[in-house]
């Protein structure tokens, strides 16, 4: 692209675990062709597949919009679920609302969103209940 | 230690046949929670987990583990390995519990 900035764009499915990460390691792939240092990538893609998970279990599944530009990437993960009533109380290490089902497979330990916060150098989470959630994470390159 | 000796000296069994056995071993790290293993397993550990959804592939990969050890006789769903295999990752199987892996590994890791 001349303007150098790479655009991607990913459905990401509902209720489908199986395919849960597919977005994420696109992403993981496309930087490590672009030489990003392995420490940068390890970041974007552990947040990436965080909110993907959380897309899939919580959200109905929704779209991941990837900009990855020079000096960072910036991954929107949009949904149109239930949306998050108190996103204080969400970003709290161990709060889930996972279903048990989930749980068994090891996700919903109230962990996700923490991850993010962990792995992004900027974290924006927008939601409004009954309408969906959009978080954006920037990784700086 | 490469995932081909540990295997070897430790009598574990690799469902993924011969992808990613030159893989070293630097460490072990047990936990089924998966968000935990990803932001606290380090690069390089052999990862045990009672998992064996498709997702411990996803997981393996971010969290960079060497392979993926099954304890406890579980057998490994058949299209987690075909994925596994596919990235490369090793997936292994022991009727040992993982606290007899660690030891184990304790022993030929120190």
């Amino acid at each position: 692209m001349s303007d150098g900035i790479i655009r991607l764009k990913f459905d990401i499915l509902p209720n489908d675990m199986s395919a849960a990460g597919e977005a994420s390691s696109g992403v993981k792939k496309v930087l490590n062709q672009l030489g990003v240092e392995p420490q940068k990538i390890k970041k974007a893609a552990i947040a990436m597949y965080e909110a993907e998970i959380n897309a899939v279990i919580h959200g109905g599944g929704g779209i991941a919009e990837v900009v990855i530009d020079k000096e960072y990437i910036e991954v929107k993960i949009r949904d149109e679920g239930p949306g998050i009533a108190d996103i204080e109380l969400a970003m709290q290490e161990g709060y889930s609302t996972a279903s048990d089902e989930i749980r068994e497979m090891g996700f919903g330990a109230g962990m996700g969103l923490p991850n993010m916060k962990r792995y992004s150098d900027k974290l924006v989470i927008e939601s409004e209940v009954g309408k969906g959630t959009t978080v954006t994470i920037v990784v700086n390159l | 230690m490469k995932v081909a000796e540990f295997m070897q000296r430790t009598g574990l069994k690799a469902f993924t046949g011969d992808t990613g056995l030159e893989r070293e071993i630097t460490g072990i790290y047990v936990c089924d929670l998966l968000s935990w293993v990803m932001s606290h397993a380090s690069k390089g550990d052999a990862w045990i987990t009672v998992h064996t959804h498709l997702n411990i592939v996803a997981v393996a990969l971010l969290a960079e583990v060497s392979c993926i050890i099954v304890p406890e006789g579980i057998k490994a769903e058949e299209a987690t390995v075909k994925k596994a295999a596919e990235e490369g990752i090793v997936i292994l199987g022991s009727e040992m519990s993982a606290y007899h892996i660690c030891c184990k590994a304790y022993e030929l890791l120190r």
